[in-house]
């Protein structure tokens, strides 16, 4: 055949194994660090390592690292996309000044109690 | 079409009928992260609005079962990725047996999933007319699988919250729509999931997949495995926010 022979990569076992404990290793540190008062950055410190056990889980278990480039750019694409989905979206509503001459509506809670039927 | 042994007419190689596969799943799984990402985005702009009443909501649903989840699904995507590996080395046996633990694992997400629900219907933690925030705090006798001790605690997160937040029990809602969405989106991904590896696992024991021919079980494990990551992010966008007392 003129192609270039089957070359499939097979993850072996052994890799699947240290992935899994990594995943669950840092699924006790994502618990214990809710545990701890970082004021603003728990929910920084959160999405990194659920960042980081997507992204063991796309390159390994899915076998992203392996695969051809077209798939991988197909991959960052799609997370490409979404940051421009959540970044762009949020500036807008972080951003914003409403009629009531707040800077943004989304830090004041407003009591929509009275707007209510009894 | 004709077909030579393992491989389809329109392909040259067994390697490009894979990556063709593959690549196909793949832009499936990208309309899926765009449609999970609106979700997180419309629970990230409710959150930043009504913090307390997102901590509270989160507060009130359970840390542990929801670790169990975790860890049992991860190791749902292990033994999927095992069942992969088995396909792929040709090792016969061992596919029907990897699939049927992912099965399993899959099946035991699902119950706890269940015993969760149960537990905010009990708990009046359901969006709706019957939804009070406050339930198991007014009607101590209702709610007997919270000690004494939790219920005081409550009674005192309730009445910060209420200070901070006057219309607590409308913005917790929110919270609450956000967490049955959410969870309910995943549960119906892990329900087709389950039912996909009911028809691997007939293949598989019929001897269907080889080293030569595995698709079925490459792309479905690629699914299983998406599922997982959007649990990977729903865990501690619900489960974790403000457990720091």
């Amino acid at each position: 055949m003129a192609e270039k022979e089957h070359t499939e990569h097979i993850v072996q076992p052994g890799t699947y194994v240290v992935i899994i404990t990594t995943l669950l290793i840092l699924t006790g540190l994502t618990v214990y660090a809710a545990t701890i008062d970082l004021e603003r950055f728990n929910i920084v410190v959160a999405l990194l390592i659920a960042t980081l056990k997507a992204t063991l889980v796309v390159l390994i278990f899915m076998h992203a690292k392996y695969s051809p480039r077209r798939t991988q750019m197909v991959i960052l694409a799609a997370v490409f996309w979404l940051v421009i989905l959540l970044f762009m979206t949020m500036s807008d509503y972080v951003s914003r000044i409403d009629y009531r001459g707040f800077r943004s509506p989304m830090t004041h809670i407003v009591d929509t109690s009275a707007l209510r039927r009894a | 079409m004709h077909r030579t042994g393992a491989l389809f007419g329109q392909f040259k190689t067994l390697e490009q009928q894979k990556d063709t596969a593959s690549l196909g799943m793949w832009i499936f799984l990208v309309t899926e992260v765009m449609f999970f990402g609106g979700i997180m985005l419309a629970y990230t702009i409710n959150r930043h609005a009504y913090f307390t009443a997102f901590a509270m909501g989160s507060n009130a649903i359970s840390l542990k079962l929801g670790t169990i989840n975790t860890v049992v699904l991860l190791a749902s995507s292990f033994t999927m990725a095992m069942s992969v590996w088995a396909s792929q080395s040709g090792k016969q046996k061992l596919i029907p047996l990897f699939l049927t633990l992912t099965l399993i694992l899959g099946c035991i997400f699902l119950g706890v999933k269940y015993i969760e629900y149960a537990q905010k219907f009990h708990h009046h933690l359901v969006p709706g007319r019957n939804f009070q925030m406050s339930y198991c705090v007014d009607n101590p006798g209702k709610c007997d699988d919270l000690t004494p001790e939790e219920l005081e605690v409550e009674r005192a997160e309730i009445a910060k919250a209420r200070a901070a937040d006057p219309d607590l029990n409308a913005h917790a809602q929110l919270y609450f729509s956000a967490y049955f969405g959410m969870t309910g989106l995943h549960a119906l991904h892990m329900i087709i999931g389950a039912g996909l590896l009911v028809w691997l696992l007939h293949g598989s024991l019929k001897g269907m997949f080889t080293p030569e021919w595995n698709t079925p079980v490459d792309i479905i494990g690629l699914y299983w495995h998406f599922v997982d990551i959007v649990w990977i992010y729903l865990f501690p966008l619900l489960y974790l926010i403000d457990r720091h007392k």
